[in-house]
């Protein structure tokens, strides 16, 4: 296995004149750094959190108490939300390929703000520091689930203060990544790239900055007020005063239902330009998936009812929320089937990054129409707050957004570093990931409908066979993981030279060396065609 | 054609500032809106209680600190135009005095808060539960949007001050003064909160 190590033809953007060391990192406004820097700490918060999930299998293991009590497993499922939905989910693609690759896709020079970027990073690094603090003092990490519901969240004597405002803090770096992502594809594109020319990770992404923008006031206000309640006492959500705690799941889901498509929209984004590069293919409606991304963050505004139809809520208004989650599954489908369409007649090749967008599809699709059953209000009276939903969520989050990323990282990697990971190994830790996934959360599914809970530390007996299943599932997808991670350390440091171009993609981050220079490009490109003419490269 | 780009500031581009700064002011607005929507909804459920927490606010006192806001809020624009015309000196104490109204707003603010904890209205006291249904609701959200928006006159004064700072050494000037309108727009927002707060508290009986 000692292969020489090869040098790379050019250290790019790695190779710094003035600073040295550390501070070349964290006080860095190149946007190649800073999206490293991110996807350094997200990978870091990924894999805490997965290792807490394990811990919350481990536990299910069997009926009654195993490894921890029933406060323990509460405490330590909210702080699996939290770091999984604010430390990785929401910041993971924009942050790390956002910030990596938008600004040499478009043919620019780095983003409109450098210093609100690197910014950004510190409100996020900030965020974390804060999160994980609760655990270490007074009654430890909340034990309310990621959603804070009042008036539990109010009444609990857990850290919950401290963890509402790291969501605050980090919600601000949130907003403030999306207004450097507009400005930057209104301002900053090069010439003759007119906006039906923009590759469709860019469309994912304005429409996912214009969610985080427009999305996150809302709840940055909401915690604002959980906060003023626990420390000041003004209790807009308590019921002695005449306030309403239902008041605080509509703010909430305001919010964190768009949350749900700021992180699934720009993992759509990648799978769009993966998908052609491995077919040959031209994208098949291109206008159709540019369009479909700002209907989806659209209509995604109007349907946060679905999160509350057992929680009071007038019979016409379940109706119309109802309706208008079918409504949004439309313009999902529409990429689904356009992502077929091009596909068919094409030349696949079946690379890494293929096969994770291969598996983003299969199992978006079955989050997606489990997600139809929540949707519909009869079947979902039945299925609310049961396995069911843990399962459906994951699919679709972990499914969908997590493959995504791990697509992206599969696909941009050797324009990152410049070097290849071992593509054997990238091929079976794909296989040993999809099948460790689909038997940790299938078998949720299926106890969902039978009628298992979520969030309980324990369960009737007739459940053990199942849990037995998922939790074994929960190993081989932790397996697959590490071996994914040792794979791509592994290219990281000694991989073969990847050459600029190894996909022979038509975008503009190809054009660049790989890793890219600190200008991004010796000579500015200019574009001329749409983004996937294959036509012309052999 | 070859362009050479040095990487530590790439072109000015005024244009790009001013549209960050634009969708940052959208985010401010979401801020409040999503306690606007908290009012109208606690005001639709508790119209009588609402109307005489209303009675309770010293209309004087609401409408100079209006009056107060509007001109800071002139005075803020008067001094963008000073700078665009090169008058430095001129611009600086127009902004001098944007924060000497600041300040003035600010202690109105606090007697007023003070007159309310006085009568034994304070947060996180008892008190609160003895008032009829939804005056409580009332006053919360008073303090809470007023002492919010109080924060966003600190963050605006100190925004300007960077400003006048920066017009001082020379970096803003009547050629780059896109800073400048950015703090004259952040202020702007700051008064246009004030003038629906003012009616919503004060005004509508």
């Amino acid at each position: 296995m000692s292969k020489e190590r090869v040098a790379l033809p050019t250290r790019g953007f790695f190779e710094n004149k003035t600073k040295k060391g550390i501070s070349s990192w964290i006080f860095t406004t190149d946007h190649k750094r800073i999206a490293l820097l991110y996807l350094y700490s997200i990978a870091f918060f990924f894999l805490s959190a997965a290792i807490l999930g394990i811990l919350m299998k481990i536990e299910l293991i069997a009926p009654g108490k195993t490894i921890m009590n029933a406060s323990t497993y509460n405490k330590t499922f909210t702080l699996h939300g939290v770091i999984m939905i604010f430390l990785f989910i929401i910041p993971g693609i924009p942050a790390v390929f956002g910030n990596f690759i938008l600004p040499l896709i478009i043919g620019a020079e780095d983003v409109a703000f450098p210093r609100i970027n690197l910014l950004s990073w510190y409100f996020y690094v900030g965020g974390a520091i804060l999160a994980l603090s609760t655990l270490f003092f007074g009654e430890g990490t909340a034990d309310t689930g990621w959603t804070f519901y009042a008036p539990y969240s109010v009444r609990t004597g857990t850290n919950v203060t401290q963890a509402v405002l790291a969501a605050f803090i980090l919600g601000f770096s949130s907003i403030l990544t999306g207004l450097n992502f507009l400005t930057t594809i209104h301002r900053m594109r090069a010439k003759g790239m007119d906006w039906f020319k923009m590759p469709l990770f860019v469309w994912a992404t304005y429409a996912t900055a214009w969610i985080q923008i427009l999305a996150t006031p809302v709840i940055g206000i909401t915690l604002l007020m959980i906060v003023a309640e626990r420390t000041l006492g003004i209790g807009l959500f308590d019921p002695s005063l005449g306030g309403d705690p239902i008041l605080y799941q509509h703010l909430f889901w305001i919010y964190s239902h768009p949350a749900v498509y700021i992180m699934i929209l720009p993992a759509m984004g990648v799978i769009s330009e993966i998908i052609p590069v491995f077919t040959r293919r031209r994208i098949f409606g291109y206008k159709a998936i540019a369009y479909s991304s700002l209907a989806i963050a659209f209509v995604g505004y109007l349907v946060w009812g679905h999160h509350m139809f057992t929680a009071g809520m007038s019979g016409p208004s379940r109706v119309i929320f109802s309706i208008l989650t079918f409504l949004v599954s439309i313009p999902s489908a529409v990429k689904i089937f356009n992502w077929l369409a091009t596909m068919y007649k094409g030349s696949i090749d079946m690379q890494p990054p293929m096969l994770y967008a291969m598996g983003f599809i299969f199992l978006f699709m079955i989050g997606g129409l489990t997600g139809l059953l929540l949707g519909a209000l009869a079947t979902d009276t039945h299925l609310t707050d049961t396995a069911f939903v843990v399962g459906h969520f994951h699919y679709v989050m972990f499914g969908g957004t997590g493959f995504g990323f791990f697509a992206a990282m599969h696909y941009w990697f050797p324009k990152i570093y410049g070097r290849m990971y071992n593509i054997k190994r990238a091929k079976s830790a794909f296989w040993v990931i999809f099948v460790g996934f689909n038997i940790l959360y299938f078998p949720m599914l299926i106890m969902g409908i039978m009628g298992l809970p979520r969030r309980y530390y324990d369960y009737l007996p007739q459940f053990q066979p199942l849990e037995i299943l998922s939790t074994v599932g929960s190993w081989i997808l932790f397996t697959g993981l590490i071996i994914m991670l040792v794979n791509i350390i592994k290219g990281m440091k000694s991989g073969l030279p990847a050459g600029d171009n190894p996909w022979k993609g038509t975008t503009l981050e190809w054009q660049t060396s790989s890793p890219p220079i600190l200008e991004n490009f010796k000579i500015m490109p200019e574009v001329t065609e749409g983004p996937y003419e294959y036509d012309n490269i052999k | 054609m070859e362009q050479v780009i040095t990487h530590q500031h790439p072109h000015r581009d005024d244009e790009a500032s001013k549209m960050g700064m634009w969708l940052f002011l959208f985010t401010e607005l979401l801020l409040f809106g999503g306690l606007f929507l908290v009012f109208s909804i606690y005001r639709y459920m508790n119209q009588k209680a609402f109307a005489a927490g209303g009675h309770e606010l010293d209309v004087f006192i609401g409408t100079v600190n209006t009056i107060i806001l509007i001109t800071s809020s002139m005075t803020i624009a008067v001094s963008i135009a000073a700078i665009q015309q090169d008058k430095k000196k001129l611009s600086i104490s127009l902004m001098v005095l944007t924060i000497f109204l600041a300040i003035i707003f600010l202690i109105n603010k606090y007697f007023e808060w003070a007159h309310k904890f006085e009568h034994g209205l304070a947060p996180g006291t008892d008190s609160f539960l003895h008032l009829p249904k939804g005056e409580a609701l009332f006053f919360l959200l008073y303090f809470f949007m007023t002492g919010l928006h109080a924060l966003h006159v600190i963050a605006g004064s100190v925004f300007i001050g960077v400003i006048i700072f920066k017009v001082k050494n020379g970096t803003i000037n009547s050629t780059n003064f896109v800073q400048h309108e950015n703090a004259g727009l952040y202020w702007h927002l700051v008064d246009i909160i004030w003038i629906f707060l003012f009616p919503l508290f004060y005004l509508v009986h």
